[in-house]
């Protein structure tokens, strides 16, 4: 018991801490490695809840894709450390605003959260326990059975913003030579190569 | 005190004795990796390998390690020092780490977890990462380029290598590696999905950087790529996480397809020999492929690397999946 509590105390600090240095921090390449640690972290907290499946999958997808990429594009920026400093006051109101707004939503989505009437009926559900129904299969339950219609329409949204990324981004770029694998191997001996005898001394002909 | 004793420091100590046993074994191994693997390729050219330390060259590895223990450690002025240092222990921890839980034989497995396959796929992807900060913190350009390059191909093919570990999971109805073995008593995975095996194989070369797909390195075009600025044990690390990688996808080829510890056919003479002997055995082959690979092909040229990627292995895995859960579903098996 002590033991986990402790766990608990190392992880969550060390995830607020490195939040804070995400936001904090001079170097952008910093930043990232530092939001990585905090996705460590937050894995880590949700192990400690029993939901290993959760904390495997933000590893996955955070930590090894979205995080990457992030990386990518932040270490080939050319960083000016002083520019990026200079409107730092100007923003500062700016921004503290949209910090008050999204903490205020937060708020509400505890308070709601508290007081709507579904939530009762939803934390009262029987709930098996962990030995004989997986995090994978209780997770599968409610998004596959229980919510389908949403799950399928928030696939569809993720589409059309897909095929939006890829509309906005595509270009057809004139005189780009391609290699096309299937016309390559299709290629046959006899369309490609002549051969001829030449008698000596003709020159060619 | 005894309590102290019992619940907490006899489970550490037991734990740490479990970690070396395992530890150790793979570091020989990584050392006799790159004997075999200079054994194989002289013997596929003709030549006859390293035979000059010890007996037919036996020590030659424990030679080289110590060479390079004794060199100069340089760390470039322009480097971020903190991350250039850190980036080679990340690749070989991450390499070692995986290995909590591989089972290596029924029962004998240090961490029996239940997402064992998740968490060998969480650890693979965070391989890029040891790579992508050497190569930006090297502050050099060949170093930078070989990680942007690193980048890009593990992120491409960590998709299709995930589609396929989804078909093996379907298959085995659990995500516990003990478990995926133990659903290949009677017909291992990869004769049912062959072309899975055969996807997860060639994903498994370009994650682990090795030839045809060593583009990271490009000795011919980026002078060796992320780790041009790295001396000494920092450059020994990545080399020994390179082939600690090898043979941990060698392991999970074992355990995903080639029935981890079981022995070919259930009768007497092959169910004698020990589980671990199997499974030894399977990443040995799986190990060989890796080093003939290397000896045969030349190496690929980046877009077509990005097409086998994205436009071949992606599409083919992802129908592969449907056809899988179609063929288990309307046969009843789930």
């Amino acid at each position: 018991m002590i033991v986990s509590a402790l766990a608990f105390y190392v992880f969550a600090a060390v995830a607020v801490a490195s939040g804070v240095m995400v936001i904090s921090s001079r170097n952008p390449v910093h930043s990232v490695l530092f939001l990585i640690l905090a996705f460590f972290n937050a894995a880590g907290l949700f192990v400690l809840l029993g939901a290993e499946f959760l904390a495997m999958i933000l590893v996955i997808v955070y930590v090894g894709a979205v995080a990457v990429l992030f990386l990518f594009v932040v270490m080939m920026l050319d960083i000016n450390f002083v520019a990026l400093r200079e409107g730092f006051m100007k923003y500062l109101p700016v921004g503290a605003a949209i910090g008050l707004v999204l903490l205020a939503e937060l708020l509400l989505v505890v308070g709601a959260w508290s007081f709507a009437p579904r939530a009762k009926t939803v934390l009262d559900a029987p709930v098996p326990a962990f030995d004989q129904l997986s995090n994978a299969q209780a997770l599968g339950r409610i998004l596959y059975t229980d919510n389908l219609y949403l799950f399928q329409a928030a696939g569809l949204v993720l589409l059309v913003a897909m095929i939006g990324a890829i509309v906005l981004t595509l270009r057809e770029r004139e005189g780009v030579r391609r290699q096309n694998a299937g016309a390559q191997i299709a290629r046959r001996r006899e369309d490609v190569i002549e051969i001829r005898k030449l008698p000596a001394g003709g020159g060619g002909q | 005190m005894l309590m102290f004793w019992n619940g907490y420091a006899l489970p550490t100590v037991i734990i740490v004795a479990q970690v070396v046993a395992i530890v150790v074994p793979l570091m020989l191994a990584v050392a006799y990796l790159t004997y075999a693997e200079r054994k194989v390729l002289a013997a596929m050219q003709l030549r006859m390998g390293p035979n000059v330390v010890g007996w037919w060259g036996l020590l030659q590895p424990i030679a080289d390690g110590l060479k390079l223990l004794t060199k100069e450690t340089v760390i470039p002025s322009g480097a971020n020092r903190l991350l250039f240092v850190a980036a080679p222990m990340l690749s070989f921890i991450l390499a070692l780490v995986a290995w909590a839980v591989i089972p290596f034989s029924a029962g004998m497995v240090l961490a029996n977890i239940n997402v064992g396959v998740l968490y060998l796929f969480a650890i693979s992807s965070l391989g890029v990462y040891g790579i992508v900060v050497a190569g930006w913190a090297s502050n050099s350009k060949y170093a930078f380029l070989g990680a942007l390059r690193s980048a890009a191909q593990m992120v491409s093919y960590e998709v299709s290598i995930g589609f396929v570990i989804v078909t093996v999971i379907m298959c085995a109805g659990s995500m516990n590696l003990s478990k995926i073995v133990e659903a290949q008593k009677h017909v291992w995975f990869f004769i049912p999905l062959f072309p899975m095996f055969i996807v997860f194989f060639i994903s498994g070369l370009a994650e682990t950087n090795r030839t045809p797909f060593d583009l990271a390195e490009g000795e011919s075009e980026l002078v060796a790529g992320y780790f041009v600025e790295y001396s000494s044990m920092t450059f020994a690390l990545f080399y020994l996480g390179e082939y600690a990688n090898m043979i941990l996808i060698s392991a999970m080829t074992a355990v995903l397809f080639l029935g981890g510890w079981l022995p070919p056919i259930d009768i007497a003479p092959l169910n004698w020999i020990p589980g671990p002997v199997w499974f030894a055995l399977k990443i040995a082959v799986g190990l060989f492929f890796f080093l003939w690979a290397r000896a045969t092909l030349p190496r690929y040229r980046y877009d077509q690397l990005m097409r086998l990627g994205w436009k071949v292995f992606l599409p083919f895995s992802l129908l592969w999946v449907a056809l899988t859960a179609g063929v288990l579903v309307y046969g009843g098996l789930v």
